[in-house]
This record gives structure tokens, C-alpha cells and sequence, in this order.
């Protein structure tokens, strides 16, 4: 489960404080797909900073599986994402220097888990890239990258995934592909996502959305299933 | 996270990086170089001296003395070689050497030894095995510089006062030579039963007198010591034991030792500098990977250790490096050396000079390289979100106790590291000082050149200088690190030639002052007469005739003996009076009136004399009067062959001992000296081509035993003096100068990615090649004018010290050398910048711009 409690994050901005959220509170139960959707600068991905422990409130709590992250240092919000914490970017975030199976491995090794590479090697063949674990970034194309940063985010078995506009920037048929292997992951390893956008047809894949507007919650509805599943255009 | 599986993410993360990481940390290769080089050196020289310390001297003692012995040392000698001692003789004077056959001559140091010499240690002539075969006959060995000076040749015979000898060959290796020391006297050996036959050594002659014993297993050492250390002293024989020359010998390398030391510290140090610069472009482009890795669960320390452990590994191999290419300056020392050092040095690897060499490269290479990448640690996972500046991303706290640590670290090594070269924690810590200082001096000169570049450029200077000089400032510049790491090599250098190049005008302009240029010696009462009148009638100038006369002090006021040491400190002085002041020979002269090298410095001086009823006036050095503790109105007893005269003490003098003229200590009224015997000095101005040459030839065949010098030729001798011994510290100057090399390239480097964007932006806004070209050239050129500036500045700075301090002479600042290094830095700098930096011009703008 993932709590909210009245998060606030400020800025000093010259003589000012600047609000980029305000008392923004939701729970989130274990197993959901939630979508946060808002405009630019609407403090989407400030929110997923703060909910994934990349960064601190300055006012207000995150409970993580039952642990509130501001009371922990920032090693051990690391120690706790390396556990139960996936993550996938917009811009893939893979290390340029390691090739698509060391990428997937490194959450594990970190955690010294034994059996890193077998466990790696059958997330990219789940995530169709079974051929390519030694290849290097830049030797992929942009959907393979984002692949490859699914097969990490799950690498770890994560109690939450947050994944942060993970289609924007690549086509729609491999937008749509990418959406389809979250769901399914979700489905099958029963993972929390966490889906910031501002794209709202990819929003409706979720079972919820959560609306920003100027830092603040402007509404927290359920998804009505009726809507069709067609992705992102984008 | 275990500890192979964090090896292999280490290793694997560094993939592209290594090449950089490498080259950053060949800032190091030098100075560790440089270190194992100086140490397995000063190992190599110090063992070889050990081994061959009794050839060195040539006996176990060796007894030397100006004089002939006394005849309480001659009984012992005899009572030593019936006790089976070994004893041989040297009796060593300066001749001159004619060669009938060229009818050329020149001064020679004459060694004429017994047989037996040397007991230890080989003299090695050429063609070889031919010592034994100088008591056969009339024969002598030469110093290969006689026959080149004499344009003689082996088989030549050579006349040394009315005596000929046949030159038998030429020495190729003498134990304890240094090799210097030959090109100021070369040295002419011959058997001592035909030193009477020369008829040379005559009334006043200086000669030296050595004897060389090989003791017995009976009589070692320490009981020779204990048994005739009294007599000796008394007669004013010193001695000297192998174990003493071994001492001296040690000494003076690790004198050298920890001069270069310091030169390879300062080296290492400013590679550590070009470390910490690279590692901070580096760490740079490692902020997205870290933040990754924050993101995926590593931890700060994690990440730290990832980066460290990288450098760690590559600052092994770059000290490792060092190390190779100290081995191979440790091969070139000897020979660069060779000319000053007395023994043939065995080149052997030091073990502990190469570990010794890794551990302090990797520790140099770690502490530096810490400095940057613990600002890793203020990279937040955040920012794989959204990207900050990179100067942002790695911003930490104000206070952070971890930056303070390492700064203590850095300044505990360079402290830590000059107190393990030194003989005492102060020295070493003094070392620590100087190095910081220099480093630091140079960083200010650096800092400052640079800020003064951006505050006088101008808008109306071309575009290209303009962007030359703000290339100087983008973000994560190097401009700091290189100019520190030219300047030094270019002050180093810089201060080398200004020094040479004052000594030498110091030299000519003291020869320029004394209007003479031959010197004539050792002319007896009966000769200067005679000679005299062949110099004039020849149609040259005598400037100066000067009477010597020889004495020693036998009483000081009312003390004789032994009681002059310790007698009156009571009166006068809380301290006794070196013995040496005391025993030495005096050769002085007689005159009334001060000479242009001579200044007042109290009392009057005894000009046109003193009353013939008062005890005769005597001047004195005033340095020389300070050892004797006398001062005005004190007596002074001198012993003048066999006749005392008594002297009080008028006046006191400041003799500038560097003019080419003669000085003395004493200088007496005249008619306290006038019916001593006598010999003269005689300074002549010879005009003409070739006159010199051939007035020394008629003065030798006039006058065999006396001995002339062309100051011309003392002139370039000297010359060559220093230009061996700038060459030797050249050597370590040039080193420091290709210390540059590499941190120019880290620096190049470290700085491609920005200067990739700015090549391709101007190329976008439409630069042609050429102009993004000498954009490159502007920022080079000037990089590399800064650098020889600061060095410049600084070297004449330090030359002035050096020459004001230490050689107490005035400095002239000498364009020329100084212009020469800073020119060849400039076009380093030029061509290592443009030779790395050649794929800004290669790039299309669309391919760099992806990869920017």
C-alpha cells in the first residue's frame, strides 16, 4: 500500500516560497494501476519524486508498505526502492555503459542477490529481447531501451512501479506494445503501478486517476471499464 | 551488495571510461617516474659507494698535508712499514705542460705517485693494463684533455719543468674522479723519483703532499686512529679513513637526492592536480549514471565506492606506468650525472624504491581523485526525473565534514610525504612547505593571469580571440590545472638558464674588470725581473706584479700553541678558535695601499706606512679576523720562513674574492716583509691572435717552473663547468616540462564534450572549419602564453633569489632562454590541443550534435 499524507513541497524562488504541491493526500492499495495526470507544471512528476522517495516533502508523509519514507535517511530510501521500488522513464535511463542484460542485473546485484543473470536474462526474453542481452543502448532502438527498462523495473520484484510519461517518446505502435507489457507484468506479478502522464487516452489503461492542477488534487475517480482501450496516439 | 558482484559492476560501469580515467591518471606517471628514478638512483649510488669506498680513497687512511711532513710523522711512517703497513705517496703541484713537437702548452695538475698507488680501486688507462709501467721509465698518463689541449698525441713527449716525459696513453677511469674535475685541471701522472729532475717545485711552490697506507690486519683502523691521531693534528697532517670518505660521499647524495626529491614531489603533486581536474570533468559526465543507480537502490557509499574503486584500479596502472618509466630514467641518470659523480655506479633495480614509488602514485592518485568524486555522493536520484546543471546536481551542503576530511587528507599526504624524504620531521616538514608553496605560488600566478585575461578583453578585439579567451571559462574548465602544470615545467626550466646565463656574464664581467687576461704564478724573487722585461719587450702591458710571501700564525697577543684555541675567549670572545685558522699556511703580501677589489671596513688602513718605531700594521679579511676573534689594535706573531715578525692588527678589509686578480687575507705594510723571500704573481694584458699562446711558450722555455694561465680560457672552462652542471639539472627541468604533456592531454580531454557543442553550434550558426579552427588556436595559444607567463615570472623571481641569496651577485634578467621555453611550451600546448581536440573540425554538425 502507498499513503499520501497532505504532501507539501516548496521552493525558494529569490525572496518566495513557491507551492508546487499542496496537501495532497491519497491512499493507494496493493495490486492497483493508478494514473496522475495534469498539464505541465502541474507537479506530476514532483509528486512521483516524492512518492518513489527520490526526494523529500517539506511538509507531510509517504508511507510505503507500511514504512514513512520521511523518516528514513536518503540510504535507506534507497535500500528500500532497491527492494520494493521499479522504475521507467520517459528517456529509458539505462547505463549507457552496461548492455541490456548488465542494466537488468544491476538492481539485483546491488541487493547481492545470488543468480542475477538467469533472472535477467528471462526478463528480456519476457520482454521479447531474449536475443539481445549484449547489446549496448545505443545499439537499440527506442522501444527495445524502454523494454529493456521494463525488464529492470521487474528485475527486482517490486511491490510498486512507478513509471514516469514511458511512452513519450516513442511511436504509438511501440507506445501501445510498451502499455501492453505493463499491464500484463502487473497482472501477472501483481505490482503496483504508479503511471504519471499527461496524456489521457493513456491514462484510461489505469483503473484510476488521480488529476493535478497547480499542485493539487482536482479529482481521484475510478476508471469506468467501459472505456475503450486504445493508447496514446502520440 | 557482495563484493565480486560490486567488482564486476565497477569494472563493467568504467567500460567507456577507461581510456579517460587513464589518461587522467597518467598525470601521475611522471612524478612517480620521477621518485622511483631519484631513489633507486640515490640506492644504486650510495651501494656503489659502500663497495667501493676504500678505492675511493685509494688506501684505508690517507695523510695529506700543503707541506712537507714533519719529522715526527716521517718516524711513524717508517715505524708503520716495518710493521708491514702498506704506504705509498701522491705529491700533487700545478705545472706547466709544453709539447716541444706543437710548441702549444697548458696548466696541469701533476700527480707524481710511488709504486703501490693506488693500494685499492683500479686505475684504468688507454690503451689498457699499461699503470703498471709507470715507474718503467719516464713516462706519464694523461687526462685525454691535455692531448686535445696540447693537440698531442700517445707516443708524444712532453716537457714538465726541465724534465721530459713520454706519454705513455690516457686515463680512462682514476678511482674517486669526478669527471668534472678534469676539465678544470687536467691531470698529468707521473713516477715521484722523477719530481726532483723537474726542478719544479721550488721556493713557495704550492704542493700538495699525500700519503696513502694499506693497514695491516694487526693495525686496524680505529687503533691507527687512537695511536697517531695526536701527532698528526700537531703537525698539521690531516687524515682521512675510507668510512669517513663513505660518510661524506652518502651525505652529498642524499643531498642530491633530496633536492631532486623535491623537484619529483612538486611533480607529483601538480599530477595530482591534473588527477583531481580530470576526475572532475569525469565525474561530471557520470551524473546521470548515478542517479540511475540511486533509483534502482544503490547507496552513496555504493556509488562512491563504484568511482573510487575505478580510480583506484587506473591509478594503479598509471602509477605502474610511473614506475616502467622510472626504471628507465634510472638507466639515463648515471650518465647524466656521470661527470659529478666519483664512482661508477652499478645500475640495479631497488625493490623498495618501485613499491615505495606505486604506493605513494596510487595514494597521490586516490586522494586527489577523491576531492571531486565525493560530490557524487550530492547526486540525488531526482534527477533522472529532471536534470539539473551539472554544477547544481553535484552541489552538497555548505558544511560538508567529508570535503573538510579529504582536504586534510591532501594537506597530512603532501606533509606526510615530505617527512618520509626527510632526515628530520623539520626538514620534512620544511619540504612540505616549500612544495606547498610552490604549488601554491604557481596556482596564484595561474589564477591570477587567467582572471587578469577575462578582465582585459575587450568587444572590439576579433570574434575568434574573444571566444579563444571565454573558451578559458566554460563550465568545468581546465584552465587552472593546465597553466600550474606548464608554468612549472617552463619555471623550472626558465630558472635553470637564468641562473647559467647570470653566472656567466658574472665571470665575463670580471675578467672585463681585472684589464689582464694572463696570469703568471709561482715566479721566483730572481724571475720576476727577467720575465718582467720579456712580457714588456714583447710589446704587452703588465698590469699588476704582486709579492707573496708564505707564513703561518704563531702567536695571537701574548698566546702561543695551543693556548692561541682557548687562551683569551675569556677577554674578548665566548668561543675558541677553529684550529684550522690557526694551522694553515698564509700567503701574503706586502703593500700600502688597497687594491680596487678591497674595501675599508674599520681601523686605517696602513697607507704610506707607519712609523718605524711602531710594531709593522697588517690588514686583514674581516671574515678571516672573525675566525681568528682579533680585532683592531691586536698583535699577530707570523712565523716567515723560520723568522718571526710581529704585527698589530690597523685595519680590517672586504676582499671580493670572485675578481681574477690575486687576494689575500693578510696584507702587510711593506717593511715588515720586504727582505722575506719572495715569490710574485704577475697579471699581464696580452694583446694580439694567438700572443697568449705564444708568450706561455717563451715563459715556459724561459722559465720552466713557472706557470701561467690564459684567463680566456679559465673563462671558458668555467663556462663549460656550468653548462654540465645546468645540463645535469636540466635534465630533471625537462622532465618537469613533459609533466606538462599529460595533463594537458587530461585536460584536453576532459573537457571534449563542451568543446564538441561549441564547435558544432558555431558550425550550426554558420562557422566555416577554419574559424572553429582558430577559435581552438586562440584558446591554445593562449593557454600556453599563460602558462609560459606564469612561469616566467615566477623563474625570474626565484633566479633573483638564487643569484642575491645565494650567490650573492646582481641578477640580469636574460630575454632570450626564458623566451626559447615559453616559446616551445606555447607550441606544446598548440599542438597536443589541436592534435586531440582535431575531431571538433572532423564532426558533421548533425552527428555531433546527437552525441553532445
Amino acid at each position: 500500500m502507498l499513503q499520501a499524507r497532505q504532501l507539501t513541497k516548496e521552493y525558494q524562488s529569490g525572496t518566495h516560497r513557491l507551492a508546487v504541491l499542496r496537501d495532497v493526500s491519497f491512499t493507494i492499495p496493493d495490486r492497483a494501476f493508478v494514473a496522475i495526470v495534469g498539464p505541465s507544471g502541474s507537479g506530476k512528476t514532483t509528486l512521483l519524486g516524492l512518492l518513489a522517495g527520490l526526494d523529500v516533502a517539506s511538509r507531510g508523509s509517504v508511507v510505503l508498505d507500511g514504512a514513512d519514507l520521511s523518516t528514513l535517511s536518503e540510504d535507506q530510501r534507497a535500500k528500500l526502492r532497491g527492494e520494493k521500488v521499479g522504475f521507467v522513464f520517459q528517456s529509458f535511463q539505462l547505463i549507457p555503459t552496461l548492455t541490456a542484460l548488465e542494466n537488468v542485473q544491476v538492481p539485483l546485484e546491488l541487493r547481492g542477490d545470488d543468480g542475477a543473470a538467469p533472472r535477467a536474462r528471462e526478463l528480456l526474453a519476457r520482454v521479447g529481447l531474449g536475443d539481445r542481452t549484449h547489446h549496448f543502448p545505443n545499439q537499440l532502438s527506442g522501444g527495445e531501451q524502454q523494454r529493456v527498462a521494463i525488464a529492470r523495473a521487474f528485475s527486482n520484484s517490486p511491490r510498486l512501479l512507478f513509471a514516469d510519461e514511458p511512452t513519450g517518446n516513442l511511436d504509438s505502435d511501440t507506445g501501445a506494445h510498451i502499455v501492453e507489457l505493463l499491464e500484463t507484468l502487473n497482472r501477472e506479478s501483481g505490482t503496483t503501478i504508479v503511471l504519471v502522464t499527461h496524456d489521457l487516452t493513456l491514462a484510461h489503461r489505469a483503473q484510476r486517476i488521480i488529476r493535478l492542477a497547480d499542485g493539487a488534487i482536482i479529482s481521484d475517480a475510478m476508471v469506468e471499464p467501459t472505456v475503450p482501450a486504445i493508447v496514446s496516439n502520440r | 551488495m557482495r563484493l565480486g558482484q560490486f567488482a564486476a559492476l565497477a569494472w563493467r560501469e568504467s567500460r567507456t571510461a577507461r581510456r579517460r580515467l587513464l589518461l587522467y591518471m597518467s598525470s601521475i606517471s611522471l612524478g612517480v617516474g620521477a621518485l622511483v628514478a631519484i631513489d633507486s638512483f640515490a640506492s644504486n649510488t650510495q651501494r656503489s659507494v659502500r663497495e667501493q669506498a676504500r678505492a675511493l680513497l685509494g688506501g684505508d687512511i690517507s695523510l695529506s698535508a700543503r707541506d712537507t711532513y714533519p719529522n715526527t710523522v716521517n718516524l711513524a711512517l717508517d715505524s708503520l712499514r716495518k710493521e708491514g703497513v702498506g704506504i705509498a705517496e701522491v705529491t700533487s703541484f700545478t705545472s706547466m705542460t709544453l709539447l716541444p713537437r706543437t710548441g702549444l702548452t697548458r696548466l696541469a695538475q701533476v700527480e707524481a705517485v710511488t709504486p703501490g698507488y693506488p693500494f685499492f680501486g683500479e686505475i684504468v688507462t688507454k690503451p689498457a693494463g699499461l699503470w703498471s709501467h709507470l715507474h718503467d721509465g719516464r713516462n706519464a698518463f694523461v687526462d685525454p684533455a691535455l692531448l686535445i689541449a696540447l693537440d698531442a698525441h700517445v707516443g708524444d713527449t712532453v716537457s714538465l719543468g726541465l724534465a721530459r716525459f713520454v706519454i705513455a696513453g690516457t686515463l680512462a677511469s682514476v678511482p674517486g674522479d669526478v669527471g668534472v674535475a678534469t676539465t678544470i685541471g687536467p691531470r698529468i701522472y707521473i713516477a715521484s723519483t722523477y719530481v726532483r729532475e723537474t726542478s719544479l717545485l721550488l721556493f713557495g711552490s704550492r704542493s700538495e703532499h699525500r700519503t696513502l697506507l694499506k693497514l695491516t690486519p694487526q693495525l686496524p683502523v680505529s687503533q691507527f686512529i687512537w695511536r697517531f691521531k695526536s701527532r698528526l693534528e700537531q703537525a698539521s697532517v690531516r687524515y682521512r679513513t675510507a668510512a669517513e670518505t663513505e660518510f661524506n660521499l652518502t651525505q652529498a647524495i642524499d643531498q642530491l637526492r633530496d633536492f631532486l626529491s623535491i623537484i619529483g614531489l612538486v611533480a607529483l603533486l601538480l599530477g595530482g592536480i591534473g588527477v583531481a581536474s580530470g576526475v572532475n570533468a569525469f565525474v561530471m559526465r557520470k551524473i546521470d549514471t548515478v542517479a540511475i543507480l540511486r533509483c534502482l537502490g544503490a547507496t552513496s557509499a555504493q556509488v562512491l565506492a563504484i568511482y573510487l574503486s575505478q580510480a583506484v584500479v587506473m591509478g594503479l596502472i598509471g602509477a605502474a606506468f610511473g614506475v616502467v618509466l622510472g626504471i628507465g630514467l634510472q638507466l639515463g641518470l648515471p650518465h647524466v650525472l656521470a661527470d659529478f659523480l666519483p664512482v661508477d655506479v652499478q645500475v640495479s633495480v631497488e625493490t623498495s624504491a618501485l613499491v615505495t614509488g606505486l604506493f605513494v602514485g596510487v595514494w597521490v592518485a586516490l586522494v586527489f581523485a577523491l576531492k571531486p568524486l565525493i560530490s557524487l555522493r550530492n547526486v540525488s536520484p531526482l534527477q533522472t526525473l529532471r536534470r539539473e546543471s551539472d554544477a547544481q546536481a553535484l552541489r552538497g551542503a555548505k558544511f560538508d565534514p567529508m570535503r573538510v576530511l579529504v582536504a586534510l587528507i591532501i594537506v597530512f599526504s603532501v606533509v606526510a610525504l615530505g617527512v618520509a624524504r626527510a632526515d628530520n620531521p623539520m626538514q620534512g616538514i620544511g619540504f612540505s612547505v616549500a612544495i606547498g608553496g610552490a604549488v601554491l605560488l604557481l596556482y596564484g600566478a595561474a589564477a591570477l593571469l587567467s582572471a587578469m585575461a577575462r578582465k582585459l578583453v575587450r568587444p572590439s578585439w576579433p570574434f575568434v580571440l574573444r571566444q579563444g579567451v571565454a573558451s578559458l571559462y566554460r563550465p568545468g574548465n581546465q584552465t587552472r590545472a593546465v597553466v600550474l602544470a606548464l608554468g612549472f615545467g617552463v619555471f623550472l626550466m626558465s630558472t635553470v638558464y637564468q641562473v647559467q646565463q647570470n653566472l656567466l656574464r658574472t665571470v665575463n664581467v670580471k675578467l672585463d674588470a681585472s684589464r689582464a687576461n694572463t696570469l703568471f704564478f709561482d715566479v721566483q724573487n730572481d724571475q720576476a725581473e727577467p720575465l718582467d722585461s720579456m712580457i714588456r719587450a714583447a710589446g704587452h702591458t703588465i698590469v699588476q706584479r704582486t709579492p707573496i710571501v708564505p707564513m703561518k700564525i704563531v702567536a695571537i697577543n701574548s698566546l702561543e700553541g695551543e693556548a692561541m684555541i682557548n687562551g683569551d675567549t675569556a677577554r674578548r670572545h665566548t668561543r675558541p678558535r677553529p684550529s684550522w685558522v690557526l694551522r694553515r699556511e698564509y700567503r701574503s703580501t706586502f703593500r700600502d695601499s688597497l687594491m680596487p677589489s678591497e674595501v675599508l671596513k674599520s681601523g686605517t688602513f696602513h697607507k704610506g706606512g707607519t712609523p718605524a718605531n711602531d710594531l709593522p700594521a697588517v690588514s686583514l679579511d674581516v671574515d678571516l679576523a672573525a675566525n681568528l676573534r682579533v680585532g683592531i689594535g691586536d698583535t699577530i706573531t707570523w712565523n716567515v720562513q723560520g723568522v718571526n715578525v710581529k704585527t698589530r692588527v690597523t685595519s680590517l678589509r672586504e676582499v671580493n674574492w670572485s675578481r681574477f686578480e690575486p687576494n689575500f687575507f693578510a696584507v702587510f705594510e711593506s717593511r715588515a716583509l720586504l727582505k722575506a723571500p719572495k715569490q710574485y704573481v704577475i697579471l699581464a694584458d696580452v694583446r694580439g691572435e694567438g700572443a697568449v699562446a705564444r708568450l706561455q711558450r717563451d715563459a715556459v722555455h724561459m722559465f720552466p717552473n713557472v706557470a701561467s694561465l690564459d684567463l680566456t680560457l679559465v673563462q671558458q672552462t668555467i663556462g663549460r663547468v656550468l653548462d654540465k652542471v645546468s645540463s645535469a639539472i636540466r635534465f630533471m627541468a625537462g622532465l618537469s616540462l613533459a609533466l606538462g604533456i599529460p595533463v594537458l592531454f587530461s585536460a584536453v580531454s576532459a573537457t571534449r564534450r563542451e568543446r564538441l557543442r561549441e564547435g558544432v553550434l558555431l558550425k550550426v550558426l554558420g562557422a566555416t572549419k577554419r574559424q572553429v579552427g582558430r577559435v581552438m588556436l586562440a584558446e591554445y595559444l593562449l593557454l600556453g602564453v599563460l602558462g609560459s607567463l606564469a612561469g616566467v615570472i615566477l623563474s625570474l623571481a626565484s633566479a633573483w633569489a638564487l643569484m642575491y641569496f645565494m650567490f650573492k651577485q646582481p641578477f640580469v634578467p636574460a630575454v632570450l632562454p626564458s623566451a626559447l621555453v615559453a616559446l616551445v611550451m606555447i607550441s606544446l600546448a598548440v599542438l597536443i590541443g589541436m592534435l586531440t581536440g582535431r575531431e571538433v573540425f572532423q564532426e558533421t554538425p548533425m552527428a555531433a550534435l546527437r552525441e553532445a
